[in-house]
């Protein structure tokens, strides 16, 4: 997976920021995503392409539980939210739904990598290249469970074995 | 085992569960609402038309419906929205639809307890984030994204790391002034807005024994404001009759056993707290009233699943008895049963004389939907949850958490103001 960052170097980007509370009425998910990161920066849209990563700090994503955030994110272009580390209802909505790709990374990878930079993202191996400054990081491996409900697709395409 | 470990241990079939631990947890309470509930119609859209049946829920009667964050209908989309979730709880047979404008009906997360719709116990889950509230009932309360909440009304069940547990040892009792609320964010302060993350914040001690379930609920409500997976107190009597009086029969007990196991313990002395609020723009940033930023105040903010229990508008009430607010103040019932009960009692006249505005059962400004949303620039007190930048409204306007006496000590002065000092 491979695509372009839009770093937002600060912590704490709630689900507030990324899709006011206003818009929860809205489910019609290509006008919602007209709404995404309102609360946080204005010129968002103009820069965001299909296949774009979002950088940045510890807990994106905390607050409410809507998951208007990571499909408003997703149906921008967004393909995955690299941080530090996520709030847990953001972060099992961005899985059990199969919108994005939660990535936790590491301090190096957080003050490595700068906006626009061209990333390489390859969970298997559980690294990430910075292909504009020919840097590679690692990222923190998904857990068992929320590695096969990626591989399956989300929640739904996921057949638990139940014992 | 902790509490919360024997509940998930229960739910997921097993003798006995440990942190980390990834279970199955069968559902026995699930709760949508005119936010959650359209998406959870979306998604069923979509499993039709992969071919996964949606023709039938997995138990109806253990669904409830609310309809608090657009009621009344705001404008055209939320009334829209009001209507698919009517037809989607007559087709699944969805009976408990709390609806406006037919007798009670109110938040989310107020129903949960005034309805006695959640027991100690349960495993509950909610399409909103503050279901971590009705852990005060002494259930495991989460709350989940829609597309988890469709997978709950199908399947029974969902998964879950089972989380550690930090404990909070509260002794002693609270000074008078002080409220739950004051509690909990002196805690989010000390702790931090990640503090809780992913993990169970348990609250104990002879303070939570004393305590009001009402109290509670405002403690448990506010986990999610420290990013905790749920919060919860031990059932005890009080916890028992509370819902013996709103018609539960049978009401079950449990408790964690005696050498449960405890990330971390924090202990804190009742005698010690003070009122407190946050400030802008984060539920961790506080600071006790006393030494609050010297600011003009446009409005005060009295409600939500938070500040706007029965309990709540009677602490208000006590401070605005006899006196006039200075700014604009507005107080929404969480419930129609609390509004009832507020009329019955004298307290909205308290309130119409004191000037404030007193409106239906919302959710309305705490999440910037309608209903007294904020301009640029205009600041507000809250007895409401978050103050993100444009929470309850203009990206630039600012919101300061705090209890409900505090909101209406500050709505007479026009300052922040700790009630102590009026």
């Amino acid at each position: 997976m491979k695509g372009n960052i839009i770093k937002y170097a600060r912590d704490n980007i709630d689900t507030d920021v990324i899709i006011p509370g206003q818009y929860l009425k809205i489910h019609d998910y290509a006008e919602l995503a007209t709404h995404a990161m309102e609360g946080l920066d204005p010129d968002f849209h103009s820069k965001v392409k299909e296949g774009d990563f979002i950088l940045s700090g510890k807990n994106f994503g905390c607050g409410s539980s809507r998951e208007h955030a990571p499909i408003a994110l997703s149906h921008c272009g967004i393909k995955a939210v690299l941080a530090l580390s996520f709030a847990r209802i953001f972060y099992r909505n961005a899985v059990d739904g199969a919108f994005l790709l939660p990535i936790e990374i590491d301090q190096d990878a957080y003050d490595g990598i700068a906006e626009g930079d061209e990333i390489e993202i390859d969970v298997s191996a559980n690294e990430i290249k910075n292909n504009t400054k020919n840097q590679t990081y690692k990222m923190k491996p998904f857990s068992e469970i929320i590695g096969k409900i990626i591989a399956a697709g989300g929640l739904f395409k996921y057949k638990p074995d139940l014992d | 085992m902790n509490i919360v470990e024997k509940i998930l241990a229960r739910a997921s079939g097993k003798s006995s569960v440990s942190p980390d631990d990834v279970i199955f947890a069968n559902v026995d309470k699930v709760m949508m609402h005119d936010v959650s509930g359209p998406g959870v119609i979306k998604v069923f859209d979509k499993l039709k038309k992969q071919g996964i049946s949606v023709d039938k829920l997995w138990d109806p009667t253990k669904v409830w419906v609310a309809e608090d964050h657009f009621v009344p209908s705001a404008e055209k989309i939320s009334a829209e929205n009001i209507v698919q979730l009517s037809k989607f709880t007559k087709k699944y047979g969805i009976e408990k639809h709390f609806k406006y404008g037919m007798g009670q009906y109110g938040i989310c997360h107020t129903l949960s307890h005034e309805e006695a719709l959640v027991m100690p116990g349960d495993v509950y889950v909610g399409g909103d984030s503050h279901t971590n509230t009705t852990g005060a009932l002494g259930a495991f309360a989460c709350g989940l994204g829609h597309t988890d909440i469709a997978y709950v009304l199908l399947n029974g069940r969902i998964w879950f790391k089972v989380p550690e547990t930090i404990y909070f040892k509260i002794n002693g009792k609270l000074p008078d002034h002080v409220m739950a609320k004051d509690v909990i964010l002196k805690i989010i302060g000390d702790i931090g807005n990640d503090g809780g993350a992913y993990r169970t914040m348990q609250f104990g001690g002879s303070c939570i024994d004393e305590m009001s379930v009402e109290s509670r609920l405002t403690l448990c409500n506010m986990t999610t404001e420290a990013g905790a997976k749920n919060g919860i107190v031990e059932p005890d009597q009080k916890v028992v009759d509370y819902l013996s009086s709103r018609g539960a029969t049978n009401v079950p007990m449990i408790k964690g056993d005696t050498d449960s196991e405890y990330a971390k313990i924090f202990e804190y002395e009742s005698s010690e707290m003070e009122p407190i609020v946050a400030k802008p723009f984060s539920p961790d940033n506080i600071t006790i009233v006393r030494e609050a930023p010297n600011v003009e105040l446009d409005k005060s903010y009295i409600g939500s699943c938070t500040g706007a229990k029965y309990e709540d508008l009677e602490a208000a009430a006590k401070i605005l008895k006899g006196r006039k607010v200075k700014i604009r103040t507005e107080i929404l019932p969480a419930a129609i049963s609390i509004y009832q009960k507020a009329m019955e009692n004298g307290l909205l006249k308290i309130f119409l004389d004191a000037g404030a505005t007193v409106g239906p059962p919302t959710c309305g400004a705490c999440c910037g939907a309608h209903m007294g949303v904020l301009a640029k620039d205009e600041i507000c007190i809250s007895t409401t949850n978050r103050n993100f930048p444009g929470r309850m409204g203009h990206i630039e306007s600012q919101t300061y958490l705090s209890s409900p006496m505090v909101a209406a000590a500050s709505a007479v002065t026009g300052k922040i103001t700790d009630p102590r000092d009026l």
